[in-house]
């Protein structure tokens, strides 16, 4: 059997991080020597630019730098850090000595940047890109104060994946509604299959499950509200989405605490569970053969008043920093990468993304990217997930350990929400 | 007598104001500045930027009422220290006793207990994640389980002290090893002539003459029991079950939460716990001085 070991190379990144003092790679982090005047080489329009990146994975990383081939009025400097190490260093990385740009994620996640004055205003820019961008993306760019501060590169879709070969076999047809979802499970499971994949070892994928279950049954404005701290979790309306969950729950794969995304697509790869909702991320478990059998359909309707108008598509993308040394640069950077041939090198390179332009060619797309590309377009709501839509301080300290504590006892609902709440007014206050 | 009344030169006073200082300006500024600093900024609502805001005493309010990671990280590190302490500590003991037997193959045993100590404790982790995994687990595989050996909160407490244990125990096994080698076989050999049993031997005469390296194993395995960190991080990040103070404090502080106040109410409840022991243990050391 060729099954990998549940050790990806992220983990071991992880690992090599705590290992080795993470204050040693923030020091990586800046861009500590002042950009190299004189010795730049050809068309040098826009001079020196530094570029904060996490791209530290292999095929991102590599897509990135055929990105940066494109940008010929100027030269690049690239500081890769560890992906999580980027992010959990952030408010550092961004008061100490920041790079021109860097990359960060739409959303509340660059507003509480911005917010704090941490972000140049890209306004200017976006009256030139501005009709490359459909609304929901140039929404999601903006900050609390009307000025937009990110460009979108590339994003994600959530949606429930299955391989098309399984449900051929057995008939399968993607369901419409919650109770279609729960009959399919059951048909499954008599099947021998286990219906959901499901894995929260690393905490975050649960998160998706209830931003998706939140849009479905409340809508995209209570769930943004809920997410900005301005809805209380005792509502009724959430204790809603956890009795939901917690009908589901048993058509999961057990054990899910102890199990990461990885193995847990793994498990789908072998089809030895039915769907799994995650994002397009998922194919990079499955072999380069069985990528052409993926499929997926968007988590079906709860209540019909919202049907099935909202989705979790993260947007990855670029800021300028406020400490920027070379402004001009660095928006001409951000201009390159708002371009759509830009952001095709690198959905190329990375089956798993889709470029946010709406100028972007999408015929050299995968089966797999147009289907999510089209998911997207029929979406009216994009959320950005839960730990992009909320303080970062409640997503890790308080969400995290609370969805797996559900997890782990689903039937204690209440106590549950009221802990949160609680934890919500500590933080959010 | 004038020697006794003589003032220190001027180079002593150089010498000592040097060696003084040194000492002192390292221990303030590296030891007793940053603790303190801790001290005041829990009391503080502080994002490690902007302004910083008093709030008393709200920080432990909050963490003692209303964040369910804190108990059971409580919980963890005294089920460590316990297991540590009572469990790991005495098997390596036992193992070292073993070993100094000369038994046959004893140099093969010695490093086979003792390799896993070379080992850093976050590596003791992902070999841990191999061992244990649900799904692709060795010892599911082998035994035929399906238990949900990493997720499950009431067994992965145990597991983990299992694996953390095994890197301690050879380490305890060496230090104790080397203080048996140190005890004088003449000690053994009259207790011997005077009729005590091996048993007898052991607890009555050679264990209290190890009395100093059982001084340092017993500190070695309360600064391991409350630095553990890496192992449990490694595996889950120190959630679900396998919360530890130390990854509270950095959960809260360095990740891209910033809670710098809430964070550093954890890390003094830690200081006060670890105080708990060093005062204790120097009492101990200076009345017996006395």
């Amino acid at each position: 059997m060729d099954q990998r070991p549940p050790l990806s190379r992220r983990n071991l990144l992880i690992g090599a991080a705590a290992a080795f003092g993470v204050p040693a790679v923030l020091t990586g982090c800046g861009s500590g020597a002042p950009a190299p005047g004189g010795s730049t080489t050809g068309n040098t329009a826009a001079g020196a630019v530094t570029l904060g990146s996490n791209a530290s994975d292999e095929v991102p990383k590599k897509s990135l730098e055929t990105v940066l081939k494109g940008f010929t009025s100027g030269q690049v400097k690239v500081n890769t850090v560890d992906h999580n190490t980027f992010q959990e260093n952030i408010n550092r990385y961004l008061r100490g000595t920041p790079d021109d740009v860097f990359t960060w994620f739409a959303g509340y996640r660059m507003q509480f940047f911005a917010e704090q004055g941490l972000a140049t205003d890209i306004s200017d820019v976006w009256r030139e890109i501005g009709a490359d961008y459909t609304p929901a993306f140039k929404a999601a760019s903006t900050g609390t104060d009307g000025k937009q501060y990110f460009v979108p590169f590339t994003y994600y879709p959530w949606a429930v994946f299955y391989r098309k070969s399984v449900w051929e076999e057995k008939g399968y047809e993607p369901p419409k509604t919650l109770d279609e979802l729960t009959a399919l499970s059951r048909r499954m499971k008599a099947d021998g299959l286990v219906p959901i994949a499901f894995a929260d070892k690393d905490g975050w994928p649960a998160m998706g499950t209830f931003d998706i279950i939140n849009m479905r049954t409340n809508g995209y404005d209570f769930h943004i509200a809920l997410m900005a701290g301005k809805e209380s979790w005792t509502d009724p309306r959430v204790k809603q989405v956890f009795e939901t969950w917690r009908g589901l729950l048993e058509h999961h794969q057990p054990a899910a605490l102890g199990r990461t995304w990885q193995e847990a697509a793994q498990s789908l790869a072998e089809k030895k569970t039915g769907m799994y909702l995650l994002g397009m991320f998922v194919a990079q478990q499955f072999p380069e053969a069985d990528r052409d059998d993926l499929d997926f359909f968007t988590f079906p309707e709860i209540n019909p008043a919202y049907g099935t108008d909202s989705i979790d598509a993260p947007i990855d993308g670029y800021m300028v920093s406020a400490k920027a040394r070379n402004v001009d640069g660095a928006k001409a950077l951000i201009k390159h990468f708002a371009q759509a041939a830009a952001q095709n090198v690198a959905t190329e390179a990375d089956p798993g993304t889709l470029a946010a332009s709406s100028k972007a060619d999408t015929s050299g797309y995968s089966a797999l990217q147009k289907r999510g590309a089209e998911l997207v377009s029929q979406a009216s709501h994009i959320a950005q997930f839960l730990d992009r839509d909320t303080r970062p301080d409640f997503a890790s300290t308080v969400m995290i350990p609370s969805l797996q504590s559900f997890i782990d006892k689903p039937a204690e609902i209440d106590s549950l929400l009221v802990s949160i709440e609680k934890q919500k007014a500590n933080i959010f206050r | 007598m004038a020697v006794k009344t003589r003032r220190y030169s001027a180079r002593d006073v150089t010498v000592l104001v040097i060696g003084l200082g040194v000492a002192v300006i390292a221990s303030v500024g590296l030891v007793w500045g940053p603790t303190l600093a801790s001290v005041v900024l829990s009391a503080t609502d502080w994002n490690g930027f902007g302004p910083i805001e008093w709030v008393g005493g709200r920080n432990y309010g909050d963490l003692a009422g209303e964040y369910p990671p804190f108990w059971s990280a409580v919980r963890n590190n005294v089920l460590w220290l316990g297991f540590l302490g009572l469990v790991a500590t005495p098997f390596g003991l036992f193992c070292a006793v073993l070993l100094d037997r000369r038994l046959r193959l004893s140099r093969f045993y010695q490093s086979a207990l003792y390799l896993p100590v070379v080992l850093s404790l976050a590596v003791v982790g992902f070999i841990a994640q191999l061992v244990y995994s649900t799904d692709y687990g060795v010892l599911n595989a082998v035994t035929g389980l399906s238990v949900d050996w990493l997720g499950d909160r009431s067994v992965n407490i145990w597991v983990v002290m299992v694996a953390a244990a095994w890197r301690h125990v050879g380490y305890v096994m060496i230090i104790y090893l080397a203080g048996l080698k140190a005890v004088d076989p003449a000690l053994k050999e009259a207790a011997a002539i005077d009729g005590a049993n091996e048993a007898q031997t052991f607890f009555r005469v050679v264990f209290p003459t190890l009395r100093p390296v059982n001084v340092i194993v017993l500190v070695i395995t309360v600064i391991e029991a409350l630095r553990a960190f890496d192992i449990v991080y490694a595996i889950n990040k120190g959630r679900n079950g396998l919360e530890l103070l130390s990854v509270l404090v950095t959960e809260n502080i360095v990740g891209e939460a910033s809670r710098i106040g809430f964070g550093s109410a954890i890390a003094v409840v830690l200081l006060v716990i670890s105080l708990g022991f060093i005062v204790t243990y120097l009492s101990q050391l200076f009345r017996e001085e006395r």
